[in-house]
């Protein structure tokens, strides 16, 4: 399922870049390498994520941030300690993003609604596949009058899983974050006591499902 | 007469007939329950007061208390995680969008959930496709959240002739929460509200409520479900 090369197709982290000074370089790789990424969701979480605020500044000494919303790269270029994933799984791309991810990440947690359990995209699952695909591009109530009634099919299009899957039933997740999103203080909390040993512990007043 | 139990080793006093939930409560000791309502007698449906009386699992809202009687609430990991098993039970078997859900905030299976520490279900999500009822012009049934606790069935009656107004249709998998839409209609908006606040999840709900309250200062955001079990008891 991986990306076929044999097409005119050059993914982000394969562009050529000028190397970091090798200063520089040690000391980001010395760092406990953090990556967040998204599958399925709406990216709220990633907003929470941005919502540590100048809280991730204190970290940023312990810390290197590879994949996520501030670096915008597509494949985390070294392996990494803790690795953050919003999103439920809904498509083919989805699945080979979580396995290359779960391959790379020694901690991985599951943060937000649709991650833990599929949240709003999940909603579709009390309804056949075949259904939805006709809802939306056949009898479609925004669809363009006379426009040819299309389901989109290309190989370079993802296939839609049947049903959508929290993370947990496709790899294996250490640890999970609820919440629709879960506020940023809850993503900093689980961060910094895994940055400082002390592991996992979300109190049941930072918990929430929505 | 007086009675004299423990609750996690500790020895207690506590009044003869009356329910563990009711006395550990009394002594600041929280079991978690969303059926049981106090002063009602005990509908047993949920199970999620599950704690040990004499090293036997039973649900507390439905033994009174004896003399000499063992209970453990806490002191034992097996019944702690049994009950957050039973809760994350729940949420695999309905869908409980909680996002999605004018009753969130004010939930007692949510409020629950975060008391036993739920973070995801150990169970598969199940995704069962429920039909919501909207037949009654005063509330609406949103099957999908229903845990079949009763409550409603027991404790919501039409107030001319004593019926019942919600009843549970088929068993097993194939259980309903049904409504009688025409006493339904005849229900005043003050049963209205009690009916929908009586429910722990988000089934019944009051056609003309929706998202009252901000994120924040919602029921159990001002005072946690424990808080306010241990609150009406503790002297």
């Amino acid at each position: 399922m991986s990306h076929s090369h044999n097409k005119n197709e050059i993914l982000s982290h394969e562009l050529p870049a000028t190397p970091l000074d090798p200063k520089t370089q040690a000391e980001r790789d010395a760092k406990i390498q953090v990556a967040m990424i998204g599958l399925c969701g709406c990216w709220g979480c990633t907003l929470s994520f941005l919502d540590m605020d100048e809280r991730l500044l204190g970290l940023l000494d312990k810390v290197a941030i590879t994949r996520s919303s501030f670096t915008d790269v597509k494949r985390i270029p070294h392996r990494c300690t803790i690795g953050f994933v919003e999103g439920g799984v809904a498509n083919s791309e989805n699945i080979e993003t979580l396995e290359e991810f779960r391959e790379n990440c020694d901690i991985m947690i599951s943060v937000g609604a649709c991650a833990v359990w599929g949240g709003t995209p999940a909603m579709r699952n009390v309804v056949p596949l075949e259904e939805c695909l006709i809802e939306a591009y056949v009898d479609s109530p925004t669809a363009v009058e006379g426009a040819k009634k299309v389901i989109p099919f290309h190989e370079d299009l993802p296939i839609i899983t049947t049903k959508v899957k929290p993370l947990h039933e496709v790899v294996k997740i250490d640890y999970f974050i609820p919440g629709c999103p879960p506020d940023g203080d809850a993503i900093i909390k689980v961060l910094d006591d895994f940055v400082n040993g002390r592991g996992f512990d979300l109190p049941s007043e930072m918990n929430r499902y929505d | 007469m007086s009675v004299r139990v423990t609750i996690d080793g500790q020895e207690i006093q506590a009044r003869s007939g009356d329910n563990i939930i009711d006395v550990a409560a009394q002594n600041g000791v929280y079991i978690p329950s969303l059926c049981y309502v106090k002063g009602k007698p005990c509908l047993g449906t949920c199970r999620t007061c599950s704690v040990k009386v004499d090293g036997s699992v039973m649900a507390a809202c439905t033994i009174p208390v004896r003399e000499g009687m063992e209970i453990e609430v806490n002191d034992d990991a097996e019944i702690v995680d049994m009950r957050k098993a039973l809760v994350e039970l729940l949420f695999s078997e309905g869908n409980h969008n909680c996002p999605s859900c004018e009753k969130s905030g004010r939930c007692e299976l949510q409020a629950t959930g975060y008391e036993v520490d739920m973070m995801v279900s150990r169970f598969p999500y199940r995704f069962t496709p429920r039909v919501v009822d909207h037949a009654s012009k005063t509330v609406f049934l949103q099957r999908d959240r229903c845990i079949f606790c009763q409550r409603c069935v027991d404790m919501v009656r039409d107030e001319r002739t004593g019926k019942k107004i919600f009843s549970i249709k088929g068993r097993g998998t194939h259980s309903s929460i049904e409504i009688d839409a025409e006493l339904a209609n005849e229900m005043t908006p003050q049963q209205v509200r009690h009916a929908s606040d009586l429910c722990p999840v988000g089934c019944i709900i009051d056609k003309t409520q929706g998202y009252d309250d901000p994120i924040g200062q919602r029921k159990f955001e001002i005072k946690s479900i424990k808080d306010r079990a241990l609150e009406k008891e503790h002297r």
